[in-house]
């Protein structure tokens, strides 16, 4: 049954430049599934591990522009996807090393003023970024020799990887060392009683989050074809920090929906109100006072609930298929 | 019946334009649609909504018709960011198929989407003042009818140096690129003119203090100030409350016609050059404030007439395309090659990079009854991004930033 609608969801994603009516939402599509890949990263730390970040912007940008320097000097875009993905790695080595320092409000804090640094480093480091100007690619990859160029191709490319980063995510969630990293965000020290290296843990979570944010930064370049300081700021930190919390952290399916409810309201439902900040805000407080754990689990709470209350009025209408 | 009737007169209509009549009658039936890309939410909103306000008031003035078409006004919002601003533009490309687009408002906007819109074959009338976009790099579908960061720089500085004798200043302006371009200009042509600039400040774009910048301001003939937005306002208070009376120059922003009825005493005696001047005595000028006033209360400032103007740059060039916009390149080849007397800013063309050859204001803010005006004291005619200098050695050097030209020593 699940894997039915597994299987359907694939098939109405992979579908959707054919239903969403117009290029236009195509490539809101594809917005929607890059800073999914990204809340997905995210969600890794804040989730898995209990560790709110607040520069993680810091490494998307950070891949953008390391994508976009070397392709500007040339490069194929194999070497350009490696180099971007190595080069944040490494950020994130630097990050989690110097952030895992402290935890809780501490930890918030150092990777605010890490995403600060680069940041900086964007706006100021002109030789290297271009400062607010930003830098400009031109041409998409062409996988396998398929070009990329049209909305619909683009769409699908970053399905594909869309998909591989959930499968991912999946496989992690399920794995011994998801579990051992649970572990350490609910009891850290009876883990590290019980002899587990939490530090270590930690970190390599912290590297796995970098390395999606990193594939969501090099996908944003591929499609916006520009990167600027904007890209890097704080407030992108926090956004996508947003999207995972208003989907419900620790949740495969939460981040997903939390990054299709941010994009969607700030491109579509900004066409048509004005105030469409507002509308985002007072979104995110319902969303804090009616489902404070987010809009899956929030969800799954409330139908849980409906069919609980349903059930004695009538029986015969719930299956008996359980959960 | 009826529906026959309003058919025929279409094409009765269609036929009068001779060099559209290849084109089914229905397509010019349809209006023409005009997508502005604006600021609406954020920092940048204030200028952001006077764009809106100039170019609506523009159609308002013209009845909603251009070149014998309807026209129609689609806004995006793009919220003061680059990937905001590539997504409206998409928007308004592929799902509202707008002809032509005016607009963004800031250069790091206009950046994002330069390379979209050239394969799209978009033109696009912008404000956005960032000086690769018509010199280094170059869009071909580009068109700006307000000024390069530098094109009003270059005059004041002249005025500076030549009229006013200074010898030495400071600049003052936002770190990022469109106060870096300013003051880079202004050190150029104020230098090449035997003055100096022996110190340029930069405080952040959003800074809640200015003391720390004002307190280094000592020692020199004039403060030049490059801010924009809202930032002049608290610029010029900080200055006077730290009781410095050192003459102060600017940019266009920096004393700009909107911002008057928010200024205090403060900015009387600011220089400022702008493309703009309020009391420029144009029947199209004249026709736009008393239409702002009577919409928005409030004079227009840049931001409002060069969307107007924008505006009208737009009309002339379907004129000539007898209202026809599919033909991308003979649009665009009309829009470059506009030339216009009677506008808010005055006489001017473009050059073949598609940016403005005009008339640039020299203007005192003054207090005439109970309310602040700016004065034109000198009028630079046919002003050209490169000044007076020459084109190829201009684009040889590098582009103005922060570091370059480099303070001599």
């Amino acid at each position: 049954m699940k894997r039915l609608a597994l299987a359907a969801a694939v098939v109405v994603l992979a579908a959707a430049p054919l239903w969403v009516g117009g290029t236009y939402y195509v490539n809101v599509a594809s917005q929607i599934l890059v800073y999914a890949i990204f809340a997905l990263g995210i969600n890794v730390l804040v989730g898995y591990a209990g560790l709110v970040t607040l520069g993680h912007a810091g490494l998307f940008g950070i891949a953008a522009y390391a994508a976009a320097r070397v392709m500007n000097g040339g490069a194929g875009h194999v070497t350009v996807a490696v180099v971007a993905l190595a080069v944040t790695l490494a950020a994130a080595a630097v990050f989690a090393a110097l952030a895992l320092r402290g935890t809780g409000l501490g930890f918030v804090m150092i990777t605010v003023a890490l995403g600060q640094i680069v940041w900086g480093v964007a706006y100021r480091w002109i030789s290297l970024t271009n400062g607010d100007n930003g830098v400009s690619v031109t041409g998409r990859p062409r996988p396998l020799g398929l070009s990329l160029a049209s909305p619909a191709a683009f769409y699908w490319a970053t399905l594909v990887v869309f998909l591989v980063t959930v499968a991912a995510m999946a496989v992690f969630v399920a794995s011994p060392f998801g579990v051992s990293l649970r572990g350490t965000r609910d009891q850290p020290r009876r883990m590290n009683a019980l002899g587990y290296h939490v530090w270590m843990i930690r970190f390599l979570a912290f590297l796995f989050s970098g390395l999606w944010s990193g594939v969501a930064g090099l996908l944003y370049l591929y499609y916006n074809q520009f990167v600027s300081p904007q890209a890097v700021a704080l407030t992108a930190s926090a956004e996508a920090l947003l999207m995972v919390i208003s989907g419900g952290t620790g949740t495969l399916l939460g981040p997903i929906v939390g990054a299709a409810l941010v994009v969607v309201i700030k491109n579509v439902a900004s066409a048509y109100i004005e105030r469409w900040n507002f509308v985002l805000g007072a979104i995110f407080v319902l969303i804090v006072v009616f489902m404070p754990d987010g809009l899956v689990p929030g969800t799954v709470r409330f139908w849980r609930w409906l069919t609980a209350a349903r059930r004695p009025a009538a029986p015969a209408a719930v299956a008996p298929a359980g959960d | 019946m009826v529906l026959t009737v309003s058919r025929r007169s279409f094409l009765v209509g269609g036929a009068a334009l001779a060099a559209t009549w290849p084109l089914p009658a229905f397509a010019q039936g349809k209006p023409v649609k005009i997508g502005l890309l604006t600021v609406k939410t954020g920092p940048l909103a204030q200028g952001g909504i006077q764009m809106e306000q100039g170019i609506v008031r523009f159609l308002k003035d013209r009845n909603y018709t251009l070149a014998g078409r309807k026209a129609e006004l689609v806004v995006g919002d793009t919220g003061g960011n680059p990937a905001g601003t590539k997504t409206k533009i998409q928007e308004l490309v592929e799902r509202d198929n707008v002809d032509l687009i005016v607009g963004p408002l800031a250069a790091f906007e206009l950046l994002a989407i330069t390379d979209y819109a050239a394969q799209a074959k978009m033109p696009i009338l912008s404000l956005a003042a960032a000086e690769d976009m018509t010199q280094r790099k170059p869009n071909p579908y580009f068109v700006r009818a307000s000024a390069t960061s530098s094109q009003f720089m270059h005059p004041m500085a002249d005025y500076a140096a030549k009229e006013l004798k200074f010898k030495r200043v400071i600049t003052i302006s936002e770190d990022f690129a469109f106060g870096h371009e300013q003051m880079a200009g202004f050190q150029r042509v104020f230098e090449d003119a035997g003055g100096r600039v022996v110190k340029k400040l930069w405080p952040p774009l959003v800074t809640p203090d200015y003391t720390p910048y004002i307190a280094q301001l000592s020692g020199v003939d004039a403060v030049v100030q490059g801010f924009a937005g809202s930032n002049p306002l608290k610029f010029m208070k900080q200055y006077k409350d730290a009781g410095l009376k050192l003459p102060v120059l600017g940019g266009a922003p920096a004393c700009d016609e909107a911002l008057l009825k928010s200024f205090g005493d403060e900015a009387i005696g600011v220089i400022s050059c702008s493309a703009y001047a309020g009391d420029l005595d144009t029947p199209s000028n004249k026709r736009l404030i008393e239409g702002m006033v009577r919409d928005h209360g409030n004079i227009p400032g840049l931001y409002a007439a060069g969307l107007y103007i924008n505006g009208m740059v737009a009309e002339a060039a379907l004129e000539k395309t007898g209202g026809r916009t599919d033909d991308k390149e003979a649009l665009i080849k009309a829009l470059r090659a506009v030339s216009l007397t009677d506008t808010p800013r005055g006489p001017f063309r473009f050059d073949h990079f598609g940016n403005v050859i005009g008339n640039f204001y020299i203007r005192r803010c003054e207090k005439k009854g109970d309310k602040l005006v700016n004065t034109t004291i000198k009028t630079y005619k046919d002003v050209s991004q490169f000044w007076t200098y020459d084109e190829k050695w201009f684009l040889a050097q590098p582009v103005y930033s922060r570091d370059y030209p480099p303070l001599r020593s």
